[in-house]
């Protein structure tokens, strides 16, 4: 028995190296956070643009699941050691080991979204989510009828404020006295993954007087456009576009691109001609946040809507309006 | 505070309220019968997710419940060989089961459905809708009782009838039969049920199997009825919170159903205060959250007396040594 395992362990080892010696070209490696690479929502928009970018060059890439927090420092030596470049992150939990590991493979080139390392082989990208999100706020008090609409955050926590900050400048600018309601589901990681209290605060918000629920809440986000759709108003849905997941109820997304950061950042930083090192933003301008309009959603939104949207989108990308950013000082004026 | 208000707090009363009274009527058989049960959450997230995964691929509400109450039963009955055929420890056995029913689910899930541990959200048909009781209606209009009855009292899923009706069931079955009369003396005195001749194991067995069958239900209620999919860990530790109120309530129906409304109550109001102004200062979300948690505390603390449980409760049976 003993025997049997061993031999299974020795050709287990012998199988591994061989998948790794088959790897160590360099192909570019993207690495998902924690939930899955089809979480329907961020992960699963950096796994589409990988997809996206292995269909425009027929290049290949190599990628991994996270099964838990102690596997980042370690899943980034292997991919780097062996040769992987670019080396791609999806996630804002990933600044300690990157921090870490950056400065071990100098020749390297990474790609962090969401947060930023500072390393002068380090490409952080950040979204303007403040800026998309004001958007979804314009066309939210636009369809509200109440004169009243809602947000429902996920962990209470600075970037969700982000969203929210911009959702409600975006909603006071249509209609100057429209009611806000500003909900978190939680304030542990498990708040992200809490689709019956984010159901239970969305129909408080419906009760309150609230028709158009934003939730920015990953994978709680399922529950508030479930109980929107359940009492016949509108949600809004974030990240990827979750404008089919309750068709007619989904009122739009606010998109972060993130597949096209992803597809990107495998074509730039694979060459150091092109690799940018330092921070770059994603906002309106880039297409890198904005709002969603497919065939879903397409009834729902009416033309005076779209132009309105438009608008505002073109002074914010002209600096007419200025979008506070909630996270520059931690303050939300109104 | 209007009418409208109050009711809104109320009807997410008992909406919360239910799967905690369905797992504490569930760990009331057991526990009255001699078993510790603190493997409530494990069963109930093992139901929430067989029922989710059915649902989502047959696309029958029933179908998932049936799956959901099935899975509960043979983890149970897993449970009940373990402490009462191999006279195992209960609390191990029950902390086993709610390690795997946290690991499986997910692990299955993710297999299944490749959506990070998730089930696939349902279509119409896959969940329970909710149900509008005769005359709700027309009596939408009178007043005072018009919209209690309409809002309140109408208009929530089958299986929230189905557990308040559990509570006079229970009660029923408890106080007035020779089953229940049983089944409490197992729990007190074992000794003297076999000695009358009635088999403990199979008395013991009995009462499991009725707490697979509610804890089936009220796990089902998370993801095809209250939800709509499995999530992670959905069940949040209520089957922490549902034992809680079983020793709350001195492992006595009515009572139970009185407490599981007290702790669902504390809930739906937590929802409905973040936000709010007091004097002036807005109540951090953190104070409010906690505050379920501290009441239970305080209330437990002060208010309960000395709950004494089943005096044979824990212990395996052993005929003879």
């Amino acid at each position: 028995m003993k025997f049997s395992i061993l031999t299974k362990a020795v050709a287990g080892g012998i199988a591994l190296s061989a998948v790794m010696a088959g790897t160590a070209f360099a192909d570019p490696a993207l690495i998902y956070d924690l939930g899955g690479k089809f979480d329907k929502s961020f992960n699963e928009a950096a796994y589409n643009g990988g997809q996206a970018w292995k269909a425009e060059t027929g290049g290949n890439f190599v990628d991994l699941e996270l099964q838990n927090d102690a596997q980042r420092e370690q899943a980034l030596r292997r991919f780097a050691g062996q040769g992987a470049n670019p080396v791609v992150m999806a996630g804002f939990s990933w600044t300690a080991a990157l921090t870490a590991v950056a400065p071990e493979f100098p020749d390297t080139n990474f790609v962090v979204l969401d947060t930023v390392v500072d390393a002068p082989n380090v490409q952080s990208i950040l979204f303007d989510e403040h800026t998309g999100s004001y958007l979804v706020g314009v066309l939210a008090a636009m369809k509200s009828e109440t004169g009243s609409v809602a947000f429902i955050g996920g962990m209470d926590v600075p970037l969700i404020h982000k969203f929210y900050c911009g959702y409600a400048q975006g909603a006071r600018a249509v209609n100057p006295d429209i009611n806000l309601i500003e909900n978190y589901t939680g304030t542990t990681p498990a708040a992200w993954n809490d689709p019956v209290t984010a159901g239970e605060l969305t129909k408080a918000a419906i009760d309150s007087g609230a028709d158009v629920i934003f939730a920015a809440a990953g994978g709680s986000g399922i529950g508030v456009l479930q109980a929107a759709k359940d009492a016949g108003k509108f949600s809004i849905g974030v990240d990827s576009n979750q404008n089919y997941m309750q068709p007619g109820s989904v009122l739009t997304s606010m998109v972060k691109r993130v597949d096209l950061a992803v597809q990107n950042a495998l074509t730039e930083a694979a060459d150091d001609a092109t690799f940018k090192p330092g921070l770059t933003i994603l906002g309106l301008a880039e297409d890198g946040v904005g709002y969603s309009v497919d065939e879903f959603n397409e009834e729902l939104i009416t033309d005076e809507m779209t132009a309105a949207a438009e608008d505002y989108k073109a002074k914010i990308i002209a600096g007419e309006i200025a979008v506070h950013d909630y996270t520059t000082d931690s303050s939300c004026p109104l | 505070m209007d009418l409208f208000a109050i009711l809104s707090i109320l009807d997410a009363t008992i909406r919360l309220s239910t799967p905690l009274l369905l797992a504490c009527l569930a760990g009331l058989y057991s526990e009255r019968a001699g078993i510790f049960d603190i493997g409530l959450e494990g069963k109930m997230l093992a139901a929430a997710f067989a029922a989710g995964a059915v649902a989502a691929v047959t696309g029958s509400a029933w179908l998932g419940l049936m799956a959901g109450m099935g899975v509960s039963l043979a983890t149970t009955l897993l449970q009940g060989a373990a402490s009462i055929t191999l006279k195992g420890n209960q609390l191990i056995a029950g902390v086993a089961i709610n390690m795997l029913a946290a690991g499986m689910t997910t692990f299955l899930g993710q297999t299944w459905f490749s959506q990070g541990g998730r089930t696939p959200p349902l279509g119409p048909g896959g969940r329970f809708e909710p149900i509008t009781l005769p005359f709700a209606n027309e009596l939408a209009g009178v007043p005072i009782i018009g919209p209690i009855y309409a809002e309140l009292i109408s208009g929530h899923y089958i299986l929230v009838y189905i557990g308040f009706i559990m509570v006079a069931v229970t009660a029923f079955v408890l106080y007035r039969t020779r089953f229940g009369l049983r089944l409490r003396a197992v729990g007190e005195n074992p000794k003297a049920v076999d000695t009358a001749g009635i088999s403990v194991v199979l008395q013991r067995y009995q009462a499991i199997i009725i707490t697979g069958l509610l804890c089936g239900l009220a796990g089902a209620y998370f993801s095809i009825a209250q939800g709509s999919g499995f999530g992670n860990n959905m069940t949040a530790g209520k089957g922490y919170i549902a034992l809680a109120a079983l020793i709350f309530a001195k492992w006595k129906p009515v009572p139970a159903m009185f407490t599981c409304l007290l702790f669902g109550f504390l809930d739906a109001l937590q929802i409905r205060l973040q936000g709010a102004q007091l004097g002036g200062v807005e109540i951090p979300v953190q104070a409010i959250q906690a505050l379920p948690y501290v009441l239970t505390v305080v209330l437990l603390a002060g208010f309960i007396g000395k709950a004494v449980g089943p005096k044979a409760g824990g212990v395996p049976y052993t005929k003879e040594r």
